[in-house]
């Protein structure tokens, strides 16, 4: 009875086990939404290990800088309040002398010298000779550690000991942004033949553009034809595109070193036909004209497939009726097909030019001098020299680069327009 | 069916039993499994075959496993150290690595008369490897250098190139020349074809007027180069006649030579040696058999046995008489050596205290260089 007259009360609908129907309702929401979060958690759990965290620790690693605090503390303490003019005075003398012998003991102090030598050619060698000597070192120490080493006697040692000395960093954007501190510690461009890195930056953005437009010049015809031929030829078309997306990247790079060195096919092909002078062979690789060819071929599948998947969404009525009301093919085309295709060029050119803007085994395999890119000089350093602050901190620029030219994408042209599949 | 189960049942005694076998060595000598890191490719091979496969046989309870793990070596035990889970053994690195790796006290020292082998005329370790070869924490098994070799058919037989300073000279040497991206190596040729005596390059290369000085040369031949990245390229790059001459390690070019046929001489003028061998990691949990192994590998004879597989010579004076020929292919490995008498009349040591103070700098001006 009371049931029946819950029942008839707007807003109190109970369900066969007496709790409130928006109550269970909601309960019954909540397990789905559990139940979908957990099936997606590993995925979650995977960006987070592989893609998340890495990058947080690159960001970390470009400003991070313990090398000194750690290794030098007594040193830190005493050189806080130097004013930085002359040299620094004998407690900072001493404090350094006590800092190489405990660090001899526990050889902690190898690092330091390879920390300061990022900022002093030199560095390493000044502190690894001074460490050996340390033991037998008499007070004054300025007297002592300066005869040790003549370097102890120039100012800028302690200069960049005292700048290096918080636990954060700017000096690796400093180098990676081709600049320098001057002696009264202000920031000054590197000099002409130091700098390195802004060049390498400005090369990658053109030749990613120029490879992106290059891709697009070729892969609409490609995809137009993909999506309007019959299945029959379109099939075939497909495989001839998806055919060099499946073998492997090493092998393509290096067919296009076999076709494109100055002895290679293209060339030969050229002399045979008497285009070309046998002295006069073209040089389309080890520089960045063969950068551009091998990557425009490499990631051409990446414009093609987004660019087919939405023209294979546009119905070719809309192009007839176009023709019907009086349209010419071109006007047709042009007004009609292609801003239907938009979401695919932009989905296509954000791929090509965010996958090339990172690019690495083919500019090193084919791009000779010219055609390097800034992934080049980063593996490098992380690599080769083992600076992996300043890799970090070129990785980290790459990455803010890439997303400022995304935001602005998304900004003036809008993420809608981009469809992926 | 019946025959699966018959060949498990098999497998399972022999599993048994081999089991046994083992449980017997092992109240002798407890099982041991060692990893060893180094540059993967012919070089291990040589190393496993002159070094870790006698060991094994003398030592049954060894098991030796091959990590190519030397190119990232310093990156490889800077990681296991932090993590404190050191799981390398013995690891073949470059001298200015372990220089590194030493200062930061991840290494163990090594006392070269007390851990290793004295020549078998009695000279202690110490005097018997070649000077520079060894280092605190480090020592060498190989002596490798960079050299500048050519190809033969594309200059005319009366007329062949022979010195560093024909390599400078793109007037009667015409021709593209491949070197590698990087300022070590190059700039010291680069001095050294510009006159500056040998034993002064690396003065030379430390004062500002030096270091323009080998750019100024290099800027003479700077339309004729090509510069290579990858270990691989230069041997492809002479055989495809892309260049004329290409700067390589020698036992790359012996391989493409000797092994493969390739019309390539090497300039054994100024070669740039440099050294390559073990160090042992600090913290590793079979520092016993670790050195045991670096004990019996360093000794005269296996260093020369090693040059049977591969053209680097050995770091040990004592060795250089025992070297014999190839194992497979049976020519005279002598004069393939960079120690060889004929070979070594000229050598740069590369000076690696001098590339760790100035590689930052000078490859910051070398690329700048490059681009411009």
């Amino acid at each position: 009875m009371a049931q029946a007259e819950m029942v008839g009360m707007p807003g109190a609908l109970v369900s066969a086990d007496g709790t409130s129907l928006k109550a269970s309702l909601r309960r019954a929401d909540r397990r789905r939404r559990v139940t979908a979060f957990l099936l997606v958690l590993p995925l979650l759990a995977f960006i987070v290990i592989t893609f998340v965290m890495p990058i947080g620790d690159m960001l970390w690693r470009s400003v991070k800088n313990d090398a000194i605090t750690d290794n030098l503390p007594h040193t830190v303490d005493a050189i806080a309040s130097w004013n930085g003019e002359g040299l620094p005075p004998e407690e900072v003398y001493a404090a350094m002398v006590q800092d190489m012998r405990e660090g001899k003991a526990d050889r902690s102090i190898g690092s330091v010298g390879i920390r300061l030598n990022y900022e002093m050619s030199g560095a390493r060698s000044l502190i690894n000779s001074s460490v050996r000597k340390a033991e037998n070192l008499e007070p004054p120490y300025k007297e002592s550690l300066g005869a040790a080493h003549r370097n102890w006697r120039d100012p800028e040692i302690w200069r960049i000991i005292q700048r290096e000395s918080r636990p954060l960093t700017a000096s690796y954007y400093v180098s990676g942004l081709d600049l320098r501190y001057a002696e009264d510690g202000s920031i000054v461009r590197q000099p002409d033949h130091q700098r390195i890195y802004i060049d390498l930056y400005m090369r990658t953005l053109l030749l990613s553009v120029v490879i992106t437009g290059l891709t697009l010049l070729l892969g609409f015809p490609i995809a137009f034809l993909l999506a309007t031929l019959p299945m029959r030829y379109s099939n075939l078309l497909m495989i001839l595109v998806l055919l060099p997306f499946w073998t492997s990247l090493l092998v393509r790079t290096t067919a296009w070193i076999v076709l494109l060195q100055q002895q290679g096919v293209i060339n030969d092909v050229l002399i045979a036909a008497g285009v070309l002078a046998d002295e006069n062979r073209l040089q389309m690789i080890h520089n960045w004209v063969g950068t551009l060819i091998a990557m425009t071929h490499i990631l051409l599948p990446f414009m093609v497939l987004p660019l087919y998947s939405v023209m294979k969404g546009i119905p070719p009525s809309y192009m007839r009726a176009a023709r019907s009301l009086g349209a010419t093919p071109w006007t047709a085309f042009w007004k009609v097909y292609v801003p239907q295709t938009l979401p695919g060029v932009g989905a296509g050119g954000v791929l090509v030019f965010i996958i090339s803007v990172g690019y690495y085994i083919t500019p090193a395999l084919v791009g000779g001098q010219s055609g390097q890119m800034v992934s080049n000089i980063i593996a490098y350093h992380m690599q080769r020299s083992l600076n992996w602050g300043l890799g970090a901190a070129l990785g980290s620029m790459l990455l803010a680069g890439v997303l400022i030219l995304y935001w602005a994408y998304s900004k003036f042209f809008g993420t809608e327009n981009v469809k992926l599949g | 069916m019946l025959r699966s189960l018959t060949t498990s049942t098999t497998t399972l005694a022999a599993g048994a039993v081999a089991v046994g076998l083992t449980l017997g060595a092992a109240q002798a000598q407890a099982p041991v499994t060692l990893t060893v890191v180094s540059w993967g490719g012919a070089y291990t091979q040589s190393q496993v075959r002159a070094y870790h496969e006698p060991f094994m046989e003398m030592n049954p309870n060894v098991t030796i496993v091959n990590d190519d793990g030397s190119a990232n070596a310093l990156a490889g035990l800077r990681a296991q150290h932090q993590a404190g889970n050191v799981s390398w053994d013995l690891v073949d690195m470059l001298p200015s690595e372990a220089q590194l790796a030493c200062d930061e006290g991840i290494l163990m020292r090594i006392d070269l008369d007390e851990m290793l082998e004295p020549a078998p005329d009695g000279t202690p370790a110490s005097e018997d490897f070649i000077e520079g070869s060894t280092g605190e924490c480090y020592v060498s098994t190989i002596i490798y250098s960079t050299v500048v070799a050519f190809n033969t058919e594309m200059f005319p037989e009366d007329k062949q190139p022979k010195t560093i300073k024909d390599f400078f000279d793109v007037e009667n040497f015409p021709g593209k020349r491949a070197i590698q991206d990087r300022p070590a190596v190059n700039l010291e040729w680069a001095l050294y074809a510009d006159g500056v005596a040998i034993e002064d390059i690396y003065d030379t290369l430390e004062t500002e007027e030096g270091i323009e000085r080998a750019f100024a040369k290099l800027d003479t031949i700077k339309d004729h180069l090509i510069f290579w990245t990858e270990g691989a390229q230069p041997p492809q790059l002479l055989a495809d006649k892309e260049v004329a001459f290409a700067t390589s390690y020698n036992g790359r070019l012996f391989e493409a030579s000797e092994v493969e046929g390739q019309p390539f001489k090497i300039i054994w003028d100024g070669q740039l040696v440099e050294w390559d061998g073990w160090v042992v990691p600090e913290g590793t949990k079979n520092k016993e058999v670790a050195l045991e192994l670096l004990r019996f590998s360093t000794d005269t004879q296996r260093l020369a046995d090693q040059a049977k597989f591969i053209s680097y010579g050995p770091a040990r004076t004592s060795s250089a008489a025992l070297v014999g020929q190839h194992a497979d292919l049976g020519i005279d490995m002598g004069p393939h050596m960079p120690t060889h008498p004929d070979n070594f009349q000229t050598p740069i040591v590369l000076n690696n205290d001098f590339w760790s103070d100035y590689v930052d700098e000078l490859r910051e001006r070398f690329g700048s260089w490059m681009l411009q």
